[in-house]
């Protein structure tokens, strides 16, 4: 799969503040790429270097294997984190008006304006006014007009604030359909469990440089630490744990069960497999809970960010 | 992808949609007209009001030049004390007394004329009132010394100088005030034009900021598109609410006279006096009646393309700077601080054009603040009626050309930067260091 979005070694900075320090990312053709960082990182800037609101120092950025040019305005759809609309001006106006200004005719904007506000059910409110409207109502319009020209790229920094669960479940399901669409996605958020649930790809910038990317699945085998969560009912809790300290790794778990039971995570050596701990457990104890521990994007982003 | 029809188009539907646009539109001049139909009518009321002027003259000797007017008459007393003639006109409530004291009969001096009245008259009056003693008491006084009066009058001679440039262009001085209303005017609606519209278009800057749709618009659209479109729509706009302004108010003004049968040119003033007086004046009164000549007579094109692209290049170099105080700030009450400096150089301008170029049209200071970009709009406007030579008006539109390409390049600049800036209210020095972000 070829990389549609390929950032190569670009820095920006302003005046002595350095916002990107020679950041690069690739971001593959129909995926879902998540940018992650804490505050401040960068990740505005490079999302506004990719949009051709901010050029870069040095640097450069290919979209679909073109230097990133005047053309690729209509390409890319976006959605920024500081978004907003004309407050006095009628939602169909003003969504005619944004859809031309990415390039669409007027005709065939009103036809797709159509057909997305009955999809997102909106369709009474073409005459409202913003001002008239509810935050999350607003913020449908503005996931409507930033995927109306249909781009290969969509950028969306932090796509669910201000809707409710249901609202921001019919977005994911936007999203993820406009991928399946052959659309590719660049995720900007501060929810984890959004990043787990969506994203291909992940990049973390922290402190104006990746500090890491890739695959989430190859990430996360990466920070994998060979740790098993273990539940085990036995009568004695203390004689147990003494018995399993000697021999593994161990420190205290935490997780719901129904029984008094003792709970622990055991880290193996390098060389131990997780088949001879459960036949040792077994051994000792009844084992009703067994789980390998696959660290969460809030680990990874937690753990990363605090190394650096 | 060239976006600005679509932009400008926006922002002026926006502007000409707006409710308080369309009412400060029609209800402006109505508001005007109306305050100068007030104003017509109670001075109307006022001269409708008749004068009693009780003359009380001791000497015998003046009288017969108080003649009975159409708002004044006179009431001659002859052979009362002055005290019982004070009583006389505050009981019948007259307007005022004048009392002419006896007069030394050698020779004629004024020092024993007195006006008694409740209230103090007007200046028109007393200076009415003066004029005509002091031509009978000096003719007396001439009299008196055996000087044949019929010899004065035909051995009077009126000057009026003839004024003519080199190149045989002739001119007057009622030339002189055609040309300084003329200058005045566009001088004076370029001012008000900068005024009303700059803070216009700084305004819808700010709302986009506020609204924080900016980010949104300029990843479809250059800044310096979205700056151009903004300042032209809002210009067109502007001349829009102008034209209606002037066509509404030119409807209701004859609308107004007609209902009320105010004739404007009878409101009498004391100034409106004087100009009377001058008009019985028959050489005057030729002068009066060359005012179309010397209408004719001005540089009536080049006024009107130097109108056009002074107007033009001004607007634009202070619309621009608007724009970029609005990209700037956050909100209103910030722009405060970067208002000023940009006022204070219109305002300049403006008094130059009245004092100075009044004075000298082309003296040092008027020719020099008519090349400085910031003030030349309105000062060079003020100087072309009274013929600039064409190079001047040329180099000058350059350097208003070149600052004006200079300023949008600054102000973009400011503007690109500043519309993504929130929260921090941004001094000059970190204006200078956005210039090279």
């Amino acid at each position: 799969m070829s990389n549609l979005l390929e950032v190569n070694k670009v820095s920006k900075n302003f005046g002595d503040y350095k916002a990107l320090n020679e950041v690069s990312i690739s971001v593959p053709q129909g995926s879902i790429f998540g940018l992650l960082g804490p505050n401040g990182a960068g990740k505005t800037t490079l999302i506004r270097v990719i949009n051709q609101i901010t050029m870069p120092d040095s640097g450069t950025v290919h979209l679909d294997g073109d230097l990133l040019n005047e053309k690729h305005i209509r390409d890319i759809g976006y959605l920024p984190e500081e978004r907003g609309l004309y407050k006095s001006m009628k939602v169909g106006e003003q969504a005619l008006y944004l859809a031309q200004l990415k390039g669409l005719s007027k005709a065939e904007a009103k036809t797709r304006l159509k057909y997305w506000f009955e999809r997102l059910e909106i369709g009474d409110w073409w005459n409202k006014k913003i001002q008239e409207l509810s935050k999350g109502m607003a913020q449908k319009i503005q996931f409507v007009v930033t995927v109306l020209h249909q781009p290969k790229l969509l950028i969306f920094d932090e796509p669910f604030s201000g809707f409710d669960p249901i609202n921001a479940n019919l977005i994911k399901d936007e999203i993820l359909g406009l991928r399946d669409n052959g659309a590719t996605v660049i995720f900007s958020t501060h929810r984890m469990e959004s990043v787990e649930e969506l994203c291909d790809d992940i990049a973390l910038i922290h402190k104006s440089n990746k500090i890491l990317d890739g695959k989430l699945v190859d990430v996360k085998r990466e920070y994998k630490i060979n740790t098993f969560e273990v539940g085990l009912r036995t009568v004695n809790h203390d004689a147990l744990r003494q018995d399993l300290s000697d021999k593994f790794n161990v420190s205290n778990a935490n997780f719901k069960s129904l029984e008094d039971e003792l709970k622990l995570n055991i880290k193996l050596g390098q060389n131990e497999a997780p088949n001879e701990l459960l036949n040792y457990l077994t051994s000792k104890a009844v084992v009703s809970h067994f789980v390998e521990l696959i660290p969460s994007v809030n680990d990874i982003f937690i753990q990363t960010v605090k190394n650096n | 992808m060239n976006h600005l029809p679509l932009i400008i188009k926006r922002e002026y539907l926006t502007k000409v949609r707006n409710k308080s646009f369309i009412i400060m539109t029609f209800l402006s001049p109505i508001i005007f007209i109306a305050l100068i139909a007030v104003v017509a009518y109670l001075s109307q009321l006022n001269s409708d009001k008749k004068r009693v002027i009780t003359v009380l003259d001791e000497s015998g000797l003046v009288q017969d030049v108080f003649k009975n007017s159409e708002n004044t008459s006179y009431n001659i007393l002859e052979y009362m004390s002055l005290d019982d003639a004070k009583t006389l006109v505050k009981e019948t409530q007259g307007s005022g007394l004048l009392h002419i004291d006896k007069f030394d009969n050698s020779n004629l001096k004024s020092n024993n004329i007195t006006f008694y009245s409740k209230e103090s008259p007007s200046l028109g009056f007393i200076t009415n009132v003066e004029g005509r003693l002091e031509r009978r008491l000096t003719n007396l006084n001439l009299e008196s010394k055996g000087v044949d009066l019929a010899i004065i009058n035909d051995t009077k001679v009126r000057v009026t100088i003839a004024q003519e440039s080199f190149e045989g262009e002739k001119t007057s001085k009622v030339d002189s005030i055609i040309k300084l209303i003329f200058g005045g005017a566009a001088g004076y609606l370029l001012f008000m034009f900068i005024i009303i519209y700059g803070n216009m278009i700084m305004r819808s800057v700010i709302e986009e900021k506020t609204s924080r749709i900016i980010e949104v618009i300029i990843s479809s659209v250059k800044p310096i598109q979205l700056m151009l479109g903004k300042i032209i729509g809002t210009s067109l706009a502007g001349i829009t609410q102008f034209v209606i302004w002037i066509i509404l108010g030119g409807f209701l003004m004859t609308i107004v006279s007609l209902i009320f049968g105010i004739n404007m040119a009878q409101m009498q003033t004391p100034q409106q006096d004087i100009i009377l007086q001058t008009m019985e004046n028959p050489e005057l009164n030729l002068q009066a009646q060359n005012i179309l000549a010397s209408f004719y007579n001005l540089p009536l094109a080049n006024l009107i393309v130097a109108f056009i692209m002074f107007f033009i290049g001004g607007y634009l170099l202070y619309s621009s700077l608007y724009a970029a105080i609005g990209a700037a700030v956050d909100n209103e009450t910030d722009t405060q601080q970067f208002i000023f400096p940009l006022i204070m150089p219109l305002i300049l301008a403006v008094y130059i054009g009245f004092f100075t170029v009044i004075e000298d049209p082309h003296g040092t200071v008027s020719t020099v603040f008519s090349f400085i970009p910031l003030t030349s709009p309105v000062v060079m406007l003020m100087r072309i009626p009274f013929g600039v030579p064409l190079w001047q008006q040329i180099l000058s539109l350059l350097i208003l050309i070149a600052t004006f390409m200079g300023t949008v390049w600054f102000a973009a600049k400011i503007y690109r930067v500043g519309i993504l800036m929130y929260g921090k209210k941004p001094s000059y020095k970190e204006l200078i260091k956005w210039i090279k972000y």
